[in-house]
Formats: structure tokens, sequence, C-alpha cells
């Protein structure tokens, strides 16, 4: 069977399916979509979705949730990403497992509303103090938006971190065929928790310890300051060090996990267009379209942002003389490509007149 | 059988950080006495403190504990409260807390959050060295103003109890049954604050030679009553919120499209269909792509409009393909419908780009637009029913369908059952019969 939704739609889907079980989000376009179907569809599943005062408020709720045993998501554009921004830094201190949609609108400020963009692309991983990783994910297509909810979900209970599921204005609000069929994804599994021990450990560093949870018979310490093992505030440098060596091990040394890299190869080929997130789809057909026309190219879409998947565009980059790299913001995923494309020569096609990049502009380019 | 005997404590071993003669640890000794009164597992207690002087008390209690962000802390305890209603759960802030979490204290009030809030207010920021706070009063000398303080302080339990607070209370630290006040807030089932003045002795006191006297003469001055201010008996939200979600019904499994027809359609084609927003555009191009669904195509519709609902311009894009395909931009449609002026401001750049082999379809007031395409004119006033303006793009999508036959005037119409399929299978049956096949 068939769908004709849009990818708000498939996000709340697959939120619902990965039992997300609390909700807390702002008013904010192009992200009211996914708020306003939680708080149609959570409660008859038997959660809870808060409409916050304002954003602090609404992640500030999905944190203290989460600790109390909920699984939670909150989504917003630029704008509430800028005041997430404290309490991201929260998060990744206090290992809160958390998914955060970032639908991304045209900025800076309060910029186009309703006018689309992937300027947030460094935002996210840069977005709070300190300069700790998160962990980031990009859709290309709404089977795909459903698919990283549910992937979104899986991570931030691994990793014990917050995850961004970065999109966009024209996926989350156009609507697109799908199979039935598509949308499905093996059920996210049961939280590890404990109750017994300190409630935080840093070794070995890459470790991910299972969560105390408030309300789980033993008495439970979080704290969103530098702490020891038993969340109390210190400044002894050797414990300060292995707790913040942990919060980056957990991650980058786990990056073969993370890693999701869509890798359409011809061997022919000496170009490689790469794009992410809605740009996917336009790197797609003009593969497709350079190819029918006799020029061989490799495509590759970025599914996971961040950590930067470096072994696989590594692969990916292999025997290629030029790197395209098309984006809907000034450049700023190609920086991260320029690091580790070595000699080849990369290039940008960066569009930020709230216009789609087409996949003529990228032929242009790449023929 | 196991006897539970009450709690001798709930503090730990540790002895506070406060300065001498500080307020804080005697509001944080009552608090315990509280607790011991009401005989909780600790476990289930979790206290949510602040930042400030403040925020160090939960590392005093043996109790559960969440010490997050300045001013953040009512959000977190909302969080931890609706997630797990049977847990305690006590936040504890300074009157730092009630100005960069303003919002936070009055819309938990206004919710009616089912928490207790211990406001330790001590009329300035005794952490980072004395600067004025929100309840500083006017006149006061603190560190940022030493001219004296212009600025009119915040009255916290009116606040919080004019917008709904369920229990709320004023005191100071040494007030005789504060620990009575603590129990009741904590068993009142909503919104619960205590503002507990104390004193600053690092800061305030010595600036503003004030004692227990003229902390106590200083509510006076500034015309505050003490006790118990505000009391309402009302549900707290989570409760609230679970009763009225028991009638919210079951999911609802996904609206799913039959394919019952066929299209002939090979290559890709597009169409934009450019209007005014509110009059149903993007309805109709749903509608249309379903139809082509319902075809057996897939379609993809994309939208642009301005952030107002109601006027200025609506633009949707249609693209239907034999194969599976991502919303793509469209430089230069297939198929241009133009329905309104609104729309033209959009698209007149796009209609001019258009060429042979393309085709433009609009009414006769746009029939002279600047167009390299074939122009189709469909003019609603020689139909014999009335169109209303609602229904013109759902008139010009059927004559597009018609003419280019790309979906049957049959798929479009059982695209269109539903709440509207009157006034759709009206449409619909003007726009086919109003063109002829190509």
């Amino acid at each position: 069977m068939r769908e004709f939704i849009d990818g708000a739609t498939a996000i709340v889907r697959g939120a619902l399916d990965s039992g997300c079980t609390f909700f807390a989000g702002y008013p904010i376009t192009p992200a009211s979509g996914i708020l306003m179907q939680m708080m149609r569809e959570l409660p008859k599943t038997g959660g809870i979705a808060v409409q916050g005062e304002d954003e602090i408020a609404s992640i500030g709720m999905c944190i203290g949730a989460t600790l109390a045993g909920a699984r939670a998501m909150t989504a917003t554009s630029g704008p509430g990403i800028s005041l997430y921004s404290e309490n991201i830094g929260l998060a990744i201190m206090g290992e809160v497992p958390l998914v955060i949609v970032d639908v991304q609108r045209l900025g800076p400020s309060t910029g186009a509303a309703t006018t689309v963009a992937q300027g947030d692309v460094q935002f996210v991983r840069w977005g709070t103090a300190g300069g700790y990783p998160i962990i980031a994910l990009a859709p290309s297509t709404v089977p795909e938006a459903y698919r990283l909810t549910a992937r979104a979900f899986e991570l931030a209970e691994r990793f014990r971190c917050p995850v961004f599921l970065l999109t966009d204005k024209e996926l989350t609000m156009s609507l697109t065929t799908v199979d039935s069929e598509s949308l499905t994804h093996d059920p996210v599994g049961a939280r590890a928790t404990e109750s017994a021990g300190p409630p935080y450990r840093y070794e070995p560093a890459d470790a991910v310890f299972p969560i105390h949870e408030f309300g789980s018979g033993a008495t439970v310490r979080f704290t969103g300051s530098t702490h020891d093992q038993h969340a109390l505030i210190t400044k002894h440098g050797p414990t300060i060090g292995a707790l913040n060596r942990h919060l980056i091990a957990k991650i980058e040394d786990h990056r073969d996990e993370i890693e999701l890299v869509e890798v359409d190869a011809d061997g022919d080929a000496r170009t490689v267009v790469l794009g992410y997130g809605i740009t996917g789809g336009a790197v797609r057909t003009a593969v497709a379209r350079g190819r029918a026309a006799g020029k061989a190219l490799t495509g590759v879409v970025v599914q996971s942002l961040w950590p930067l998947p470096e072994t696989a565009l590594r692969k990916a980059f292999d025997g290629m003389d030029r790197v395209i790299v098309a984006e809907l913001n000034p450049g700023l995923y190609r920086r991260e490509i320029d690091r580790i494309a070595m000699d080849r020569n990369v290039v940008g096609i960066e569009r930020i007149d709230g216009d789609l990049i087409t996949p003529d502009q990228i032929l242009e380019m790449a023929m | 059988m196991t006897t539970v005997l009450p709690l001798p404590t709930y503090r730990n071993e540790k002895p506070y950080p406060f300065c001498p003669g500080c307020g804080h640890g005697s509001i944080l000794d009552t608090l315990n006495e509280a607790l011991v009164i009401l005989g909780t597992d600790p476990a289930e207690v979790v206290i949510v403190s602040d930042i400030g002087c403040s925020g160090l008390s939960d590392q005093y209690f043996a109790t559960s504990a969440f010490h997050g962000l300045h001013g953040r802390s009512i959000t977190y305890a909302t969080g931890i409260k609706l997630a797990r209603p049977e847990l305690t759960v006590v936040v504890i802030m300074g009157d730092g807390g009630t100005g960069i979490g303003g919002t936070h204290l009055i819309n938990a009030a206004r919710r009616n959050i089912g928490v207790t809030v211990l406001v330790l207010n001590n009329l300035n920021f005794g952490m980072t060295g004395g600067q004025h706070s929100t309840t500083t009063p006017e006149g006061a000398i603190t560190s940022t103003t030493p001219l004296g303080n212009l600025e009119h302080p915040l009255e916290i339990c009116g606040t919080v109890g004019v917008n709904g607070a369920g229990y709320v209370y004023r005191g100071t630290s040494f007030d005789e049954a504060l620990h009575d006040r603590m129990v009741d807030a904590i068993q009142h089932p909503g919104f619960a604050l205590l503002d507990i003045w104390d004193l600053c002795t690092a800061y305030f006191v010595p600036k503003n030679r004030m004692g227990k006297k003229g902390l106590e003469q200083t509510i006076d001055q500034l015309g505050l009553e003490k006790g118990v201010l505000y009391q309402r008996d009302a549900q707290d939200y989570g409760a609230a919120y679970r009763q009225a979600a028991a009638a919210a019904g079951v999911r609802r499994a996904p609206d799913t499209i039959p394919i019952e027809f066929a299209s002939p359609l090979e290559a890709a084609m597009s169409f934009v269909v450019a209007g005014s927003a509110g009059a149903k555009v993007r309805s109709a191009a749903r509608l249309f792509g379903e139809a082509g669904i319902r075809s057996g195509l897939w379609a993809t519709l994309r939208g642009d409009y301005p952030v107002t609902v109601k006027t200025g311009h609506s633009v949707s894009q249609v693209i239907m393909s034999r194969e599976q395909q991502p919303p793509v931009a469209v430089t230069i449609p297939d198929v241009l419908v133009l329905a309104s002026d609104d729309g033209l401001k959009k698209v007149a750049g796009m209609a001019a780009a258009m060429g042979p082999g393309q085709l433009l379809i609009t009414t006769p007031e746009f029939a002279s637009v600047a167009t390299g395409a074939e122009v189709l004119v469909v003019d609603p006033d020689a139909w014999s029913g009335r169109i209303p303006k609602t229904q013109l793009a759902l008139v010009l999508l059927a004559a597009a369908a018609r003419r280019t036959g790309v979906v049957t005037p049959e798929a479009l119409a059982a695209a269109g059952a539903g709440p509207f399929e009157t006034a759709n299978l009206a449409a619909i049956e003007a726009g086919t019969s109003m063109v002829g096949r190509p």
C-alpha cells in the first residue's frame, strides 16, 4: 500500500514506533507539524506531550522526564536550537539520551520561517559551550526520516547523549509517495538501567554505563556540573580529565557504529558528488541523469553527519580527483570534506537564496 | 514482618558550606525536619536544585537529586513529575532563579504542576559577589546598585498566586512553624511555593545593616503579607492530563492509498499550481497528487507560501513519475496552472522561461501572460455552475489532467472523496468538461 505523507508525519511515526513516551516543544515554523502531531498522538499511547512556555522549558522538561524513565524527543528550528544551547550542554554532561529534531529554516536570526536551508549543520555540532561531541543524522527522503528517527532513539540510548535529527522545511512539509512497508523499523530495545553503585563511571573511557533513573527504588543523583562518579561537584583534576575524556571517547571511539553513508559508486568516475538531507535528492537525480548522458559519477549521500563519517567518506573518495559538495549554506560541511579530501579538488555548490539546489545545477558543475 | 522505622534524618553527614549566619543552612535543616515528618522514602524524594548558593543544597541530602542549569530547575522538575507522578519533587532555588527563570515559575504555577518550590530569598546574588536580584528592595545597596537599587522588587508570591498556584506561603528562615508549612506544601497536590526570606551575611547584611528584625521590617515596609497567602484545591496538571488522555482513543492506522487506476505517463512530469493563500491551492495539488498515486504513479508535492496563512501567494509543485523520487526543485515545469494575481507575482519569471511543448493553463484574466508555452484558457464563467475562488485551482488542475492525460477524471474523483466530495466532484467535472483531450 502507498501513502502520501510529509516528513513530519514520518518523524512522528518513527518516534512513536520507537517507544517515545514524552515530547515537549514550542511552536515554530517549520517544526510545528511535529509538535501538533505529537500533542495529538502521544496521549493515545499513554505518553505525555507538552507545549512548553518556550524552547528552554521544552528541552528542560524532556531532560527531566528522561531521567525519570521516559524516552523523550523535542523538535524545533534554528532559532529554537539557539535557546536549547545550554540544555544541550547539560544533556551532554549529564549523559541524557534525547532526540532533538532541527527542522532547518533560512537564517540567520528569525530568517525566513517558510524557507528551506541547511545552515545549522555546524551549529548543532558546536552549539553549546565546551566543544564536546554529539551525534547528528540527516534524512534525505521521507522513509529515511522515519528510519533515522528510530535510529536516533537507538543511538541516544546506546551512547547516552543528545542525537540530532537534522532536517529542513522541504523534507518536513513536502508530501512524498511512500510504500507503507518502507516505514517499518525493528523496535528500539529497552533502556539499560541499574540502581546499584555510583550513577556515573568513566573507565574504560569509551564504555557507556546503564542509567540510574529517578523512581527506580534507589537514591539517584544527577548533575550538569563537572562531577565525580557520585554526581558530586568536583575540582579534582584527574577525575575531571577522566569524565571529559569519557564524554569524547564514548562517541569518537565508536564512529564505526554510527557511520551511515549511502555511496552509489561508479568504477569509472573521477568525480564524486556529495550531499545530505534534502540536497541528497538532487544529488541522486543528478548522478542518474549524468550517467544517462554518459558521464561517470559517484554519488554520496551522508546520513550520519556527526561524528564525521571519515572512514566511509575516505573510501568513497578513493580514486576520485574531484569532490563536489552541494548544500544550502555557505559551504559549511565542505570545511569537513576539505579536511579529509587530501589533495583532491573540493568544490562547493552553495545556495543561500532560499531555493533548493537543482539536479541541473549539480550537473552543470559535474559534467 | 518488617517494620519500617522513620528515618532520623534525610541529611547526609556533610556539613553545609554556607557562610556563618547565612539563613540557607537553617532552611535546609527545616526541610529535613519536614521530610522526617513526612517519612517518604528518600529515593522517592527528588531535590531539584538551581544555581547559586542555594544550588549547592542538594549535595547535603541523602535523597535523590537533580542539579541543573540556572533558572531551569522548575522545567526539569516538571519533566520528572510528569513522567513519575508518584515522586515527591522539591525545587530549591534562590531569588536569582526567580529572575532568570521567571517564565518557568509563572507557567508551572499556571499549569499547577505538582511540585514544591522553596525560594531561598536572600535579596541578592550571594555566590557571585552580592549583585542585586529581582527581589532586592528599592534603595538597597549591592555591588551592582552602588547608588541604591532603582528597581521595584518582584512580588513572587502574588505573581504565582494570581496565576493559579495551589499553595503559596511567605515567611522567613526564622519562622517557628516553617517545617509545618513545608509539610503542607509538599502534601499539596498542586504547585506549591514557599518564599522564604533569609540573611546573606557575606553581602546583603553588611551593606544594608540588616538583621533578623530588619528582614521582617523590610517585608512589612514593602506592604507584603506573611503566612499562607493562596490556597487552591485543583487537580495538578499531570493528573488532569492523564484523565483527559484516557479519552483520547487509540492511534489511527495510516491512510493508505490503493492503486486502482492506470496512467500512460512515461517520463516524469512536473506541474506548478500558482494561486492565492487560502484558495485551497495546496488541497487541490494534494488531490491531484493522490490521483496520480491511485494511478500507480509516485507523486511529490512541495509548497511555497509566506508566513501569513490566508494572504499572499500559495504555490504548489507536483511531480508525477513512474519511479519513486525525492522532492526536488523544478525550475521550469511541464505544466503551469495559474489561478490568481498573487500566484502570477511568484511565477511570472517561470512563465516567461517556458517554451514550446510546455503548457500554461489559466483563466481569461491572465490569457496574455508573457510565456513561450502553449496557453490553454479555461473560462470559469462559461461553466453552467458557479465556480467559487476556492475551487478554481482544482478546476484548472482537472483541466490539466484532461489535457495531459496523466490521470483520469475517475482517478481525480476517487482522490476527491471525503468531507469535501461534493465540491471536489463539481470542480473536477467543470475542469474536465471545459477542455478536450489533447
